[in-house]
């Protein structure tokens, strides 16, 4: 593709995001004729451009939208919204037709005539007397023609400009020659006394820049024209006293230069006539045809617009000069940039700015900012020896590069700095074309719109942020009616909010709409079996809210065009993160939603915490470090452990601890005790969690390098980097060391909590927990349903007997287990704290150290065990605890025991009973105590579980079933066995926490031969034992 | 190394004389290997070398070489020999490869030399398997033999296509 070609793509793709704005506003304040003059423009602008490129098809659709712009304009059509979707139409046109040809480098093929018509037909059919003019506007007739005064001055070189024949800036050599003429002219002024004289006090070289913008306007230099305020300078000048001998004096030097610099005569003669003219524009005289100078800047100009009348296209009728008469054009010709000052101030002053930029090659940057970051590193490494050596005569010189490179950093990452306006510049379009659609009205409000951030970043988020926008659109606000009913205005409000915040970019996305809707939310979770009921109602509405960032999660009623597919909020929550950023959402029901992104400002340079774990230093990137803590053993904070897993309670939450040692299979010689340790608490999205590192350095800006490709499926490390002292060191993955720590919800945003209730117990209701200590660790708890009784024995009475402690209890020898084999009998005290487990005859005790309490608790198991003895580990009274089990125990002080009655079982008439429960908690608990009753235990942990057992022909003597359970309850199952089948004749005991009356009704109903409560074991075995008594005596 | 080594390619015509070719020898143990002179970055002495925690096994950590990061691979590993007991610190050969810089631990490296193509020829079947698979082939010298190391397949861990 040629140059000019993509120049033109570039502009044009600039002018249309510009345009689509522009529209908008339109439709909005259809009377600001400055803002539709600057829309017409540009669309004039894009078609000229296209015609002079050669491309046909563009041209003739920007056309067509030229055509009902200049109706609007001229007031000759209204700016409704029919028209303004018109021309959005066509720009889309342009868009996609630019698309191809940015592609393949040619217009492709395609018919437009459809759209061209309909466009005719809206500028025609409102006014039809317009038609014949806007038929004859020829393609590339200067819109000045058409404006009467003010684009007047305009016409002549406008038309020299975009004419195809050379333009007096062409003729003249361009720039470098004006260049040329400027500097010999203020070498001589800067000669002449008195005008030196004059200028004493005046920034020279500032005006020598200006002198230079002048000039090449007066040529009609390319975006120069017009856009340069001179009566400024001039009126400044003037108030110093300018007068005509000062002007004479620094016109001749002009005049002077360009002769120098051979400049044909009859050029320099046009520049001066123009000067000369708008000297009189300048200081404010009312034309005297009489002046010598005058006569010469008519002749001049006139010649000039007759110049551009020839060279404007041929066979047009309108040709600006010969439209007006001569001695105006003249006029005007000799005052453009007065005029041009004078007709659009406000326009003037924004190219100017426009004017000094330059358009540079994004790649370009790329490499520079690359370069920048090595400067960078190696400036770190430089400083680093320069530590290590006092009073190093580099000192002085090192200061000043640091400083030099951190303001070069500082100039290097602003270039890429771009507002976040640009990546917001489609959303009013977009709004206004949902609102359009969805018939509601919204209103789009953007603040903050220069809040600047790196380029890569802003790329990354400009979808994310558009598909917000869409959603709360679509989602969030409601229709009209909706909003009128509760109490709202009609139009509902989006309001886009940008601002930097502590080295990130803050971006809120909030909608005055409805707000999420919990209950809907928790019927779709439940509807998609994201959780169960009993884990929706222990979590926060915050958490509940979360789950809309879940694949496949969409709240809207329906899908629309627009969105509701339920594709979106995971997509754009992984994007985000992509870039290191967060993600996260308030919601007020009735009140509207926010969502707030926080990103970093740039991607190549990030600040990272630098720490330490056996001997190997590690790059921790600081925005996923909330804090940093010290554990000690024996300090306020401490690690605890639930078996071998980590955790630290901070600030009453149980915070999951990660052993980077472990994590990473490092092995040292000296190994420290963990115990001791900092610990870098680290958010990935709501989830904290804790990383055990051994010591923690400073921050360090580092330099993010991607890693070799060998090393890249390793998920703990994002990238790699060079520190000061010129060492390689890996930059820990926060996201991948949580998905690694076995937390693997995590990258599906849970929360801690969210996630321990979605761990295997969902039991919330509150059940009488016994706490005690044995042994090493966390205190253990067990149901204290499960207990006999506690009994505090006299030590001495303690014996043993073929290898165990026994103690004779109750007329009986009752043998006495530890919590752990091998654990000595503390000494201290004269009586042993002992749980008594009883088992129909049989009873046994478990010496613990000390009895701590009963505590009501929910039974959340977080944790399973691997060790013998426990069911595994939850939080009861703030703390870590063991729940035990004791079943286990009751084998260990009966194994002889047990094994016979097993062996009984499996001879003669062993009971066999299936065990349906959700819960492994339960099914843990109960199956060893089931066995131990003589049952032949089969347990599952579910009713569809359950009835394939009873398809695959398994057979059973008695059913225990749990009546809370996800997907089918209990009764539904209890319905379903006793309808039909091969269970038809089974009993079916249930068993629950509710015993209600109303349940106890309804589970007979359903078919339940018996109903138990949950922890009572006695009660469940003696129920189990009759039921089946009864059953066979009815056999 | 002058550019033109980067942009040289694995098998790319080495340069010479029309029947020689010229080799950066190295050993392991007493092993003599070369590599086509234009593969050749650079040769380190001992370096400072990070680890990489779960890393290959093959792979020795990555050091820093003039602001490139380079990931350091120990030959000997590769080439399913013992790992080095002497305490020795080991040679780098750093190497392009696929637009990536990897360091090639040996014990240590020689000189260039210029071999003639009539001393070479393919590896004989009975090498050992796993030297075959890195190898190209095998020079006759003087009382000793080299082996050309191939570095695509050297650096081609877990089998991706070798684009070279």
């Amino acid at each position: 593709m040629d140059d000019l070609l993509s120049e033109f793509l570039t502009e044009t793709s600039e002018n249309l995001a510009v345009l689509d704005v522009e529209l908008v506003k339109l439709e909005r304040n259809p009377n600001d004729m400055e803002l539709l003059g600057n829309i017409f423009r540009l669309v004039h602008t894009v078609k000229g451009t296209c015609g002079f490129l050669g491309l046909p098809r563009l041209e003739s659709v920007a056309h067509a939208g030229e055509n009902i712009l200049g109706k609007l304009r001229d007031g000759e059509l209204v700016a409704s919204a029919d028209a303004i979707s018109a021309v959005l139409e066509c720009l889309d046109r342009i868009r996609s037709i630019m698309t191809d040809l940015e592609g393949s480098g040619s217009e492709p093929e395609g018919d437009d005539s459809e759209l061209i018509e309909r466009l005719n037909q809206i500028a025609e059919g409102n006014a039809p007397a317009a038609v014949a003019q806007a038929d004859k506007a020829p393609a590339d007739k200067a819109p000045a023609a058409r404006k009467p005064s003010k684009s007047k001055p305009k016409a002549a070189t406008v038309a020299a400009k975009s004419g195809t024949a050379p333009s007096l800036y062409e003729q003249i050599g361009g720039m470098g020659t004006i260049d040329a003429v400027v500097e010999v002219m203020f070498s001589r002024i800067m000669g002449d006394l008195r005008l030196k004289q004059y200028f004493e006090g005046v920034n020279m070289d500032r005006l020598q820049g200006r002198m230079r913008e002048y000039l090449a306007m007066v040529c009609g230099g390319p975006n120069t024209f017009g856009k340069l305020d001179l009566k400024c300078p001039h009126a400044s000048a003037v108030g110093k006293g300018l007068d005509d001998s000062h002007f004479d004096a620094f016109a001749g030097h002009m005049q002077g230069a360009l002769n120098a610099l051979e400049v044909p005569a009859h050029l320099a003669a046009m520049i001066m006539a123009i000067v000369y003219a708008s000297r009189d524009e300048i200081m404010g005289r009312a034309e005297s045809g009489s002046s010598p100078t005058n006569a010469a800047a008519h002749a001049a100009a006139q010649e000039s617009a007759e110049e551009s009348a020839e060279e404007s296209t041929e066979g047009s009728a309108e040709a600006p000069a010969a439209n007006e008469p001569a001695p105006a054009a003249a006029k005007a010709a000799a005052a453009p940039a007065a005029a041009a000052a004078r007709s659009e101030p406000s326009e003037a002053k924004d190219s100017a700015v426009a004017n000094q930029s330059i358009r540079v090659n994004v790649e370009l940057l790329e490499n520079l900012m690359t370069m920048v970051s090595e400067l960078v590193l190696t400036r770190n490494q430089v400083l680093q020896i320069l530590r290590k050596q006092k009073d190093s005569e580099f000192a002085g010189p090192l200061q000043r590069l640091n400083h030099v490179t951190s303001e070069l950093q500082e100039g290097v990452m602003k270039t890429r700095m771009q507002p976040i306006g640009n990546a917001w510049s489609k959303l009013p379009r977009l709004v206004r074309d949902l609102s359009h659609e969805l018939k509601k009205k919204i209103e789009l409000v953007m603040v903050g719109q220069d809040t600047e951030l790196d380029r890569q970043v802003l790329e990354m988020i400009k979808d994310p942020l558009t598909h917000m926008v869409r959603n709360s659109a679509d989602h969030g606000l409601e229709g009209p009616e909706d909003r009128r009913r509760a109490g709202k205005t009609e139009t509902g409000k989006i309001t886009l909010n940008a601002y930097h915040e502590g080295g990130h970019i803050i971006i809120e996305i909030s909608d005055d709409g409805r707000g999420l809707a919990v209950d809907k939310i928790k019927a779709k979770i439940l509807q998609n079996g994201l959780a169960s009921e009993s884990e929706l109602e222990q979590m926060s509405e915050q958490q509940i809210q979360q789950y809309v960032f879940k694949a496949g999660f969409s709240t809207a009623a329906k899908v629309t065009s627009v969105s509701g597919r339920g594709v979106g909020m995971d997509v754009v929550k992984t994007n985000i993160e992509k870039i290191g950023g967060t993600v996260e959402m308030r919601s007020t029901f009735g009140k509207g939603t926010t969502f707030v992104i926080k990103i970093p400002l740039t991607l190549a340079i990030v600040s990272a915490l630098i720490v330490e774990c056996a001997g190997e230093r590690f790059a921790i990137p600081q925005i996923s470090v909330v804090e940093l803590v010290r554990a000690t053993t024996n300090g306020e904070l401490k690690v605890e452990r639930i078996k071998d897993t980590p955790v630290l309670r901070l600030r009453n939450r149980l915070l999951p601890l990660v052993s980077l040692r472990n994590l990473l299979r490092l092995d040292s010689e000296k190994v420290k005790s963990e115990d001791d340790t900092f610990i870098v608490v680290a958010q990935v999205g709501t989830y904290s969690f804790g990383i055990m590192v051994d010591r923690v350095f400073d921050t360090e800006e580092i330099v993010v390098k991607p890693v070799a490709p060998i090393l890249r499926d390793i998920e703990m490390f994002s990238g790699n980097t060079i520190l000061g002292d010129g060492s390689v060191i890996m930059i820990l993955d926060p996201n991948g060391i949580a998905a690694h720590s076995g937390q693997t919800g995590v990258g599906e945003n849970a929360t801690a909590e969210a996630m321990a209730a979605k761990s295997r117990s969902r039991n919330d209701e509150k059940v009488p927990l016994l706490l005690f200590r044995a042994g090493e660790g966390a205190p253990k708890a067990v149901p204290l349903a499960l207990v006999a009784r506690l009994e505090e024995i006299e030590r001495k009475t303690i014996e043993t007997s073929n290898g165990r402690w026994v103690v004779q209890y109750r007329g009986q020898l009752m043998p006495l287990v530890h919590m752990d084999p091998g654990q000595e009998m503390a000494a201290a005290g004269a009586r042993q704290p002992v749980l008594v487990f009883q088992d129909d005859e049989h009873s046994m005790g478990l010496m613990v150290d000390q009895i701590v309490d009963i505590v009501e608790a929910r039974l959340n198991v977080e944790l399973g065990a691997d060790q013998p003895g426990r069911i595994g580990s939850a939080v009861v009274a703030g703390q870590a605890t063991e729940i035990i089990d004791t079943g286990y125990f009751l084998r260990q002080a009966y194994a002889d025991w047990f094994g016979s009655h097993d062996f009984d079982h499996t001879g003669g008439a062993s009971k066999r009973l299936l065990l349906v429960d959700d819960s492994a908690f339960f099914r843990n608990l109960l199956a060893p105590q089931l066995s131990a009753a003589g049952f032949e235990v089969t347990a599952v942990d579910g009713p569809d579980r359950a009835l394939m057992l009873c398809e695959q022909g398994e057979e059973f003597d008695i059913i225990v079933s749990d009546i809370e359970m996800p997907g089918m309850s209990g009764f539904e199952f209890c319905e379903m066995v006793k309808r039909s089948g091969r269970w038809q004749n089974v009993p079916i005991v249930a068993l629950s926490s509710y015993a209600s009356p109303n349940n106890l009704e309804k589970g007979r109903s359903v078919g339940f031969d018996d109903y138990v409560a949950k922890y009572d074991r006695d009660g469940l075995v003696h129920t189990l034992n009759s039921t089946l008594s009864e059953m066979r005596g009815a056999a | 190394m002058s550019s033109t080594a980067t942009s040289m390619t694995e098998g790319a015509t080495p340069i010479g004389s029309e029947d020689h070719r010229d080799y950066v020898t190295m050993s392991i143990g007493s092993q003599m290997f070369g590599i086509p002179v234009l593969n050749v970055q650079d040769v380190l002495g001992p370096q400072q070398i990070t680890r990489v925690p779960l890393a290959p096994p093959e792979v020795a950590g990555s050091l820093n070489l003039r602001g490139r990061i380079v990931t350091a691979i120990d030959v000997r590993l590769r080439l399913g020999m013992p790992k080095k007991d002497d305490g020795k610190p080991a040679m780098s050969v750093v190497v392009e490869y696929q637009g990536e810089l990897y360091s090639l631990l040996v014990d240590s490296v020689g000189e260039v030399l210029s071999l003639n193509m009539k001393d070479y020829q393919r590896n004989p079947p009975t090498l050992n398997a796993r030297l075959r698979e890195f190898s190209d082939g095998i020079y006759r010298l003087n009382g000793a033999l080299l082996v050309v190391l191939s570095v695509g397949s050297l650096l081609n861990f877990g089998g991706q296509k070798d684009v070279a």
